[in-house]
């Protein structure tokens, strides 16, 4: 039995939005080599939503799926339906993911709620999301 | 599609003579060694026959040779087995830093027993020092332990010596040799120590079948209690057609030595030459010279070794990794961390381990498959970036 499922290969195999957006509205950097990932998430944010979403992964394949599927989520969306964009609704749209590599979907939204913190601290706003909130949660 | 496997660290396959030489003991010869009628002596003549082969494999006497389920019990027996024997003698142990988790773990319960145990550090290559060994051993030691060879980097260390010391201080010296019997010449008379490990899935044997040396004489606490099997030092119905399978492959090993260490080492060095002249930033992990002739790992820098064991196996390669993401633990190699390799290094693990089953073609596939990978988890990579634009580059 592989240890990935259909949909967790396919963007794997087959990432979407890979790269760097050169003048990003807002950038987010998650992880460390060291800790084993590390994500960052390039967005484009017209009229309140994210017009491009652009990503660079170093990680294991659930860690470049992860980061696939979560700009896939979010091009598109407004700030607000983004920020709804949690760990467990990353994991259920790869339709599960390994449990020990369920931190990986953690780190997707992580990066992409970075970004957008950096696109309003930029615009001089501040952030909305409650300190210790869902999305903070490790 | 090519399949190549290239994972014989993992378990090599088992050669057609052996499945062969097993099938009569899976159908009509299915007696239980121990019974005194006919049904008896068949099975008890194929176990006493293998271990005259396995014997004859490490130059030992067939009395020396405890037949277990596998390289770990042999490890768990020894490194407990052989300690509690001695423990009115003293509590302290010796480990290499890179030894299999089965001694290392072994030696953390011996810990919680009581014992204190010292782990001798590695250079760079993975290489034990032996002095290393003479300066952590103290009055109390019972028990030196240290791996052979390492199968994930391939290092062969001078046991030799390591034993030598060991011995003159007092101690019992094991050796876990599961990677190199049956791969490398292995005579326990040149090793010098005490008790050896060996598992028949390392080299063209079953899986589930292993064996213990122990010299003549030497006391141990048997891990398993029960009847009087394998001189009651090792209890329980003998696994009698993996025993024979071992039996027959430690005979195969021994004809085939020197022509199979050729065959390997020609591939392996075909790999560590050809990969860094087509893949830039690529170390080669382990000694350079002195390393068992199948194994072929590398770190390769900037991207994780899991989505390249991933992307290889797509193409029908088959290789392992020691970086974090593929262990379950999610921890980085402990061997590569113990050699100082930085752990963003380490999490480019890639090793390639050959077997008999391996061609020169094979090698050339993967200087194709891979090249293209890396590349696309590099353009993926936001380390890569980082080192590009370090170095003022695209």
């Amino acid at each position: 039995m592989p240890i990935y499922n259909e949909k967790v290969m396919e963007h794997f195999m087959n990432p979407r939005n890979v790269g760097e957006i050169e003048d990003a509205d807002g950038v987010g950097e998650v992880g460390n080599p060291v800790c084993g990932d590390m994500m960052t998430f390039y967005i484009k944010v017209d009229d309140n939503r994210l017009s491009d979403v652009k990503f660079k992964t170093f990680g294991c394949g659930a860690a470049i799926a992860v980061s696939s599927i979560v700009s896939e989520m979010a091009m598109g969306k407004t700030l607000e339906e983004v920020r709804k964009i949690t760990p467990a609704l990353v994991a259920e749209e790869l339709e599960g993911l390994p449990k020990n590599k369920y931190h990986c979907s953690n780190l997707g939204a992580q990066a992409l709620n970075k970004a957008i913190d950096d696109y309003l601290k930029r615009q001089g706003k501040v952030a909305k999301r409650k300190k210790g909130g869902k999305d903070e949660k490790k | 599609m090519r399949k190549v496997y290239l994972d014989n660290v993992a378990t090599t396959p088992i050669l057609p003579e052996v499945m062969e030489a097993m099938l009569p003991y899976l159908k009509e010869i299915y007696g239980n060694p121990q019974s005194l009628h006919g049904w008896g002596d068949e099975a008890r003549e194929a176990i006493e026959g293998a271990r005259e082969k396995v014997a004859d494999l490490i130059g030992a006497q067939a009395e020396e040779i405890i037949f277990t389920s596998s390289g770990t019990e042999s490890n768990n027996s020894a490194i407990k087995g052989l300690a509690m024997a001695q423990q009115s003698k003293g509590k302290h142990i010796v480990v290499s830093a890179i030894e299999h988790f089965s001694v290392l773990h072994s030696a953390r319960t011996l810990e919680k027993w009581g014992f204190e145990m010292t782990q001798v550090p590695v250079d760079k290559h993975g290489m034990v020092n032996p002095d290393e060994v003479a300066r952590s051993l103290r009055k109390d030691t019972v028990l030196v332990s240290i791996m052979h060879a390492n199968g994930e980097v391939g290092t062969i260390q001078p046991i030799a010596e390591i034993a030598k010391v060991a011995k003159e201080a007092g101690a019992i010296f094991h050796t876990d040799a599961v990677a190199t019997v049956g791969t490398i010449p292995v005579d326990v008379k040149e090793l010098g120590g005490d008790a050896l490990s060996l598992a028949a899935n390392q080299f063209y044997g079953p899986k589930g079948v292993g064996a213990l040396w122990l010299k003549k004489g030497t006391r141990i606490i048997p891990f398993l209690d029960g009847g009087v099997q394998e001189g009651g030092r090792r209890a329980g119905t003998e696994n009698v057609p993996a025993i024979v399978g071992l039996g027959k492959a430690a005979e195969l090993a021994k004809a085939e030595m020197g022509s199979r260490v050729n065959r390997l080492s020609a591939l392996r060095d075909r790999l560590i030459k050809g990969l860094p002249s087509r893949i830039e930033h690529v170390v080669l992990t382990g000694h350079p010279s002195q390393r068992l002739p199948g194994n072929a790992s590398f770190c390769i820098k900037f991207i994780e070794g899991e989505a390249m064991l991933m992307l290889l196996s797509s193409q029908g390669v088959a290789v392992s990794s020691g970086s974090a993401c593929t262990s379950r633990a999610l921890k980085a190699s402990h061997v590569l961390t113990a050699m100082g390799i930085p752990p963003e290094i380490a999490q480019g693990s890639l090793l390639f381990s050959f077997g008999l089953g391996n061609t020169e073609e094979d090698v050339d596939y993967v200087l194709e498959a891979l090249p293209p990978i890396v590349d696309r988890l590099r353009q993926m990579s936001p380390l890569y970036a980082k080192f590009l634009k370090g170095k003022g580059g695209k």
